[in-house]
């Protein structure tokens, strides 16, 4: 019973903390898919945040403060993207982007299939 | 999806008149009455349709570029035209910068994938910074419809 506790691993890796990345999966759940007002939306919440916050899709990889860079993902309803934040305040801009996403960047419309 | 899939040729403009949101709205849609993409008697609608969007937030996505755009049943698929303004535009861009290039789209409202596949279009040719440049150099609507074959065949070469 000598090995590191995993708090001990932890707490040497706490340096890091600055510059942590985390990341969450998100699905565009809107009917109009990831388009110009929900980008717009977008890269103005990410651009709150001192985190670099990233949106991709399977090799795609989109700056998510870039509105160009967000409507070159194409993301129509139903794609899943995952946020990446690296950044001091990485979490809180994690979870700021993730409740766009769920409040379906407030447009309700009718989300049968078109 | 290329530009050729939607920019109506002959709708393309190099040098709008308008100085206003609206004027070059206007503008450009007159350009698609014109190229016979839309009909006269649905201009009207069309424009107000676009400057509620607008209302709801600038399609100015920054780069002085704007992508105003709506949906309209009078078109069966998806139009569009590129123009540019010597001067620049006040359009309440994102990163506030003047808009000198403009993509106006008008999509049938069934068809969401095909207006998103637009914007993907024409967001990833503006990601180039000399495509971005050449377009607003452009002096007459041939220099824009080159750039736009170029952009579709091969991206434009710096």
């Amino acid at each position: 019973m000598t090995a590191e506790s995993p708090e001990t691993v932890r707490g040497a890796a706490g340096g890091l903390q600055h510059e942590e990345t985390v990341s969450r999966e998100v699905v565009v759940a809107n009917a109009a898919g990831l388009h110009a007002r929900p980008a717009d939306l977008l890269a103005r919440e990410a651009r709150k945040w001192r985190s670099q916050i990233a949106l991709v899709h399977d090799a795609q990889r989109a700056d998510g403060k870039s509105i160009l860079e967000l409507l070159t993902l194409a993301a129509e309803s139903g794609t899943r993207l995952v946020v990446e934040a690296t950044g001091p305040d990485a979490r809180e801009a994690l979870d700021a982007i993730g409740s766009l996403f769920e409040s379906r960047f407030n447009e309700h419309e009718n989300d049968q299939d078109s | 999806m290329k530009f050729s899939d939607f920019v109506a040729t002959d709708a393309v403009r190099s040098h709008v008149h308008a100085a206003t949101k609206e004027g070059v709205i206007r503008e450009m849609a007159q350009s698609l009455v014109d190229a016979g993409k839309i009909a006269p008697g649905d201009l009207e609608g069309i424009v107000k349709a676009i400057m509620k969007r607008e209302d709801l937030g600038s399609t100015g996505i920054g780069r002085g570029v704007a992508v105003p755009h709506t949906k309209h049943p009078s078109v069966s698929k998806l139009v569009g035209t590129v123009a540019v303004s010597q001067q620049g535009i006040d359009f309440q861009s994102l990163d506030g910068e003047p808009v000198q290039l403009f993509f106006l789209l008008v999509s049938p409202p069934d068809r969401p994938g095909d207006h998103l596949r637009a914007l993907e279009n024409i967001s990833r040719q503006l990601r180039d910074d000399s495509f971005c440049r050449l377009l607003k150099a452009a002096k007459d609507p041939i220099d824009i419809q080159n750039l736009l074959e170029e952009a579709d065949s091969h991206g434009v070469v710096s």
